[in-house]
């Protein structure tokens, strides 16, 4: 039996925004599962991300700040321009390293350090997107013993990304976002004391 | 609370512990406090890039050959920079600090961990405009002896300089771009007379001093790969070399809210990060 998830990792690209509203639809209050996503956008300057989701949910919605503490129950966003990791002391780090994947912040990089992180108690979310950025992370995640989730790429808005992650390694559950959201519910109810 | 107490090491995690150990017993240069995640990815990074099968295997070959410690240096280090980066930063200095800076007869600027200088140069081309160039000294450091050699060079891809065309505008630039260097065979050539008043030096935050009195630090994302007792460190040593009420600049994502020093400065501009020192 796999321990209880202690965090939940998310990544989205094209499409993402629509996608992460679905996900996060209507969570149940009090939320406690710390929620940490990486969403690609095409501005790299000027994100309103955390505004545009703080409005439409109930949880708090933050971007996740260099040696703050992954906090529980909070929605984090990684800002843009800057990778994010989690280290081991279950805390951020920002970096300006190349873009990987063209991608930084990037899916990839965030996994990995959270897989390291974590371990077996980490879930990854891998949804809509228009690159290969995850695949890695979530076989990372994977490799650790943490349950991955993928969008169904024929639900997906554009499916090149679930597909990538599918090519990479077999998730624990590849389902539309109605049941993703669903699995994120019950990992929370898991998590809770 | 088992569930949220952190993974036990890993055996890379002691490889790189190791590693770095090794790294400041035999050149002195002290990565042990880096944050651990970048300085994870960027070592199994160099072990493909240097074909070695294990960090193990590389902290052998490095207490043994300085010259691969010198190639090593250049993926411990992150050498990526652009001139004018986030130009909100540089119009807030232009606003809010030169007209204090304008009231000394001479200024010391001190670019802690100028990489391959393009924050120098932005930073010169500036005090320029300003009319401060000329009593000011800009100190340039860095532990990378290479990165420090290509930033006295001043050449930087020409692709790459005309995209800064638009930060340096919107910095409050008041030239044409292209007037601070020459191009050619696709390299921009920046004026070497803007590097007149800058002294580029070996310095390391993690285990040099201060050496000198400074108005204004610049240090820009370089506090995001220390831990929070090397970022403490660093921000002592600005904040003995600022005269009294001198200027702090960090980088758009660093903040010293959650360092020892959050009580020792005030913000004049927090969303630019322009920090003032207090007593």
């Amino acid at each position: 039996m796999k321990p209880r998830i202690a965090a939940a990792v998310i990544g989205a690209s094209a499409g993402g925004i629509d996608a992460l509203l679905a996900l996060f639809d209507a969570l149940p209050a009090p939320w406690r599962l710390p929620m940490v996503a990486v969403l690609h956008l095409p501005d790299v300057r000027d994100s309103r991300l955390c505004d545009i989701f703080a409005q439409r949910l109930t949880l708090p919605v933050r971007e996740a700040a260099d040696k703050a503490p992954v906090a529980a129950g909070t929605l984090h966003f990684a800002p843009p321009g800057y990778h994010l990791s989690i280290e081991r002391d279950r805390h951020f780090s920002l970096s300006c390293e190349p873009p990987v994947l063209f991608s930084r912040p990037s899916i990839d990089v965030l996994m990995a350090s959270a897989a390291d992180a974590y371990g077996p108690a980490l879930a990854g979310f891998l949804l809509t997107g228009a690159n290969e950025d995850g695949a890695a992370g979530l076989a990372a995640i994977h490799a650790a013993g943490g349950l991955t989730a993928v969008q169904d790429p024929r639900e997906a808005l554009v499916g090149t990304m679930p597909r990538a992650a599918l090519a990479a390694h077999r998730p624990d559950a590849v389902l539309a976002l109605r049941e993703l959201r669903d699995l994120l519910v019950q990992l929370d109810a898991d998590h809770a004391p | 609370m088992p569930h949220t107490s952190a993974a036990p090491p890993s055996t890379t995690d002691i490889e790189l512990r190791l590693l770095m150990e090794a790294i400041y017993l035999k050149y002195s240069h002290d990565f042990r406090d880096y944050t651990g995640a970048s300085q994870r990815r960027r070592v199994l990074h160099a072990l493909g890039q240097l074909g070695l099968p294990s960090i193990s295997a590389l902290q052998e070959r490095v207490l043994r050959d300085p010259a691969l410690f010198a190639r090593l240096l250049q993926f411990l280090t992150i050498p990526v920079s652009e001139m004018f980066r986030d130009p909100a930063y540089f119009l807030a200095l232009r606003r809010q600090v030169v007209p204090v800076l304008q009231t000394y007869p001479s200024i010391k600027v001190w670019v802690a961990g100028c990489s391959t200088g393009e924050e120098v140069y932005s930073l010169a081309i500036l005090l320029r405009e300003e009319g401060l160039f000329e009593r000011a000294l800009i100190y340039a450091t860095d532990i990378n002896p290479a990165s420090l050699e290509k930033a006295r060079q001043g050449i930087y891809a020409l692709e790459a300089v005309r995209g800064y065309t638009a930060n340096y505008q919107q910095a409050g630039g008041r030239q044409s771009f292209s007037t601070y260097y020459t191009a050619a065979y696709g390299a921009a050539r920046f004026d070497p007379a803007l590097r007149a008043n800058v002294i580029f030096a070996d310095h390391s935050l993690a285990t040099d001093s201060v050496f000198a009195e400074t108005q204004l630090v610049s240090c820009r994302n370089v506090l995001i790969y220390f831990n929070r007792t090397l970022q403490d460190r660093a921000l002592g040593l600005f904040h003995d070399s600022l005269c009294h009420r001198g200027f702090l600049g960090l980088g758009a994502k660093e903040s010293i809210d959650f360092s020892a020093y959050a009580t020792r400065f005030d913000a004049i501009a927090r969303a630019e990060r322009l920090y003032r020192k207090l007593a």
